[in-house]
């Protein structure tokens, strides 16, 4: 089975983001870029696929900053080939676009089985990317996927439903899938492999083709929200907030 | 082209979600605002059809599909059809797992517009503006959908659902399965329900609930412990579930469980939209977060930007003083 993972880079959300000047983007320059979380639990799942029956993991991701650094990491995970789609303008990248770029690559590639990629990334406004690059190619998609596992030829797709309730489908032909969580936590790559990757991998370059970015929403104004400030805040050292905590419990009958 | 506004509801099985009331009712403000009306989409099961009172008109489309559980697929195909009758003017879907399946492709079929997560929504003139929380709730975004069709996915508890729930007698209209409907390539097989355990995170009156700010699983068994002297279930937000440091039946939040204890103490948990969405109505909820900024501050009663590492142990030295 030969399975092709989208990954991406975005602003690490530990970090504090600035809106930029333009007031519709955040401020790039001074953040942190990682890969989607999301994403490395759908780069675990087609590498238990492929574990499981054999066949090929293809990652492809748009040229982000520090981007060379998640795909070396999957390469050193286990993952085939690594491609990078180079030419896309700086900035924050509709999904729209980032999901008809790949559709367009996925095209060019041709003889792929499944695409999987995370479930969403926290700038998605525009839409997720399963659902938009299933739309463009025409090709059944399914999202908030908590397990895909091979059945003969097929794929037995498990997606969370909400509140704990499942959906089970079969995919019997090409499909494009929105990982949640894998059946296992992403795997660890060492340093000492990420470096063999380095030296022993090539990343391959798919120049962006020309696509007409169809209609989106137009950003009017970024910006952070009105702290309610609802929190009383605890002051204080461990010892006594930890004191005042006990109380607050106390105080509502639920330790004695 | 109408001015109507579409509601899908998002059931596949069971009671109507409260979100399909919050987008009746969301709906209707927005169809007056249109000169329109409101409407509701509903796939497969129609039992219950008589909740839509808040609405003018219930699209229907049954399919013996639907009776062997849920294929992103198949209602794609079945709310696309109901979109090529309705000719709306505004679709809503919930930021649930239908609305993530579908609003793609269905905005992507119709050439529409689409704005995620979304909190807010009015009309400007013959627009729509969405404002939509980004990055994790720590930024919002206020843009313009500008078209014969818009569509939006709307974050659960951002609206209140009793606008939805008034009491009228809609016109149903049968909207007949589309033929691709007989041609599926991804095949629903089964719904099943949540595993029973030992352990149930909704009937407990105080919750010790743990995030990603525990940092490992060897962390855990502080919180564990501190659980245990309480004699209260540990809960926890999805990325503790995804690293597979404690079972499905422990997370609370959007593919989790909602509860509503009379105390929920939040460690490391820093409040993202889904987490939110499963314990705000807790009676009192207490957070310790070391980021001042932290979106659960903003539904918390008291807050704490205390390490949990120090707090941990002295909270537990207090209670077995």
């Amino acid at each position: 089975m030969k399975i092709v993972v989208g990954m991406r880079q975005l602003a690490d959300l530990v970090e504090e983001l600035e809106v930029a000047d333009s007031g519709v983007d955040i401020d790039r320059d001074f953040v942190k870029f990682v890969s989607n979380e999301w994403d490395e639990a759908a780069l675990e799942e087609a590498l238990l696929i492929k574990e499981q029956v054999g066949g090929e993991v293809v990652v492809v991701a748009l040229d982000e900053p520090d981007v060379d650094q998640t795909l070396y990491s999957a390469i050193a995970k286990g993952a085939d080939r690594a491609v990078k789609i180079v030419g896309v303008e700086e900035g924050w990248t509709p999904t729209r676009l980032r999901a008809q770029l790949l559709a367009k690559y996925l095209e060019s590639e041709g003889d792929w089985d499944a695409f999987f990629t995370g479930v969403q990334a926290a700038d998605d406004l525009d839409g997720q990317l399963a659902g938009l690059i299933g739309a463009s190619l025409g090709v059944a998609h399914a999202a908030v996927v908590s397990k895909a596992e091979p059945e003969g030829p097929a794929l037995r797709i498990t997606q969370e439903l909400g509140g704990g309730t499942l959906a089970e489908s079969v995919a019997e032909g090409k499909v494009v899938l929105g990982v949640q969580a894998g059946r296992q936590a992403p795997r660890y790559a060492p340093i000492t492999r990420i470096r063999q990757a380095m030296s022993s991998t090539t990343i391959e370059s798919f120049e962006a083709p020309e696509v007409e970015l169809g209609p989106g929403p137009k950003v009017r104004k970024l910006y952070p929200p009105e702290s309610k400030g609802q929190a009383t805040m605890l002051e204080g050292d461990p010892v006594e907030v930890a004191e005042k905590i006990v109380e607050i419990i106390r105080t509502k009958g639920l330790v004695r | 082209m109408s001015n109507e506004v579409l509601v899908i509801n998002e059931r596949v099985q069971g009671e109507i979600p409260d979100l399909t009331f919050e987008l009746i009712g969301k709906g209707r403000e927005l169809a007056q605002a249109l000169g329109g009306s409101v409407s509701v989409a509903m796939i497969g099961d129609l039992s219950s059809l008589d909740a839509f009172g808040g609405a003018d008109k219930v699209y229907t489309v049954e399919h013996p599909v639907f009776g062997s559980g849920y294929s992103a697929q198949a209602w794609e195909e079945a709310v696309a059809e109901v979109v090529a009758v309705a000719r709306p003017k505004v679709v809503l879907f919930g930021t649930g797992t239908i609305g993530i399946d579908l609003a793609g492709s269905i905005a992507y079929r119709e050439k529409a517009p689409l704005a995620s997560y979304v909190v807010d929504l009015k009309v400007e003139g013959s627009d729509v503006v969405a404002v939509s929380q980004l990055y994790g709730g720590k930024l919002l975004a206020e843009s313009l959908l500008e078209g014969e069709t818009v569509v939006a996915t709307v974050i659960a508890g951002s609206f209140p659902s009793e606008a939805g729930r008034s009491g009228g007698s809609p016109e149903v209209v049968s909207v007949a399965a589309p033929k691709s409907l007989d041609s599926l390539t991804l095949r629903p097989v089964a719904v099943k329900e949540p595993e029973k355990s030992g352990v149930d995170i909704t009937a407990a009156d105080l919750l010790v609930s743990v995030g990603r700010g525990v940092g490992s699983q060897a962390n855990i068994e502080m919180l564990q412990e501190l659980a245990d002297a309480l004699k209260v279930p540990l809960s926890a937000s999805r990325p503790v579930i995804d690293q597979g440091w404690l079972p499905k039946p422990h997370q609370v939040g959007k593919s989790g469980k909602k509860v509503k204890p009379k105390v929920y103490l939040a460690f490391g948990i820093s409040g993202a939209p889904e987490h939110l969405e499963g314990m705000r109505s807790s009676e009192l909820i207490i957070a310790c977060n070391t980021d001042p900024k932290a979106p659960i501050f903003e539904v918390a009663h008291y807050g704490t930007t205390l390490d949990l590492f120090d707090l941990v142990p002295e909270i537990l030295e207090k209670l077995e003083a």
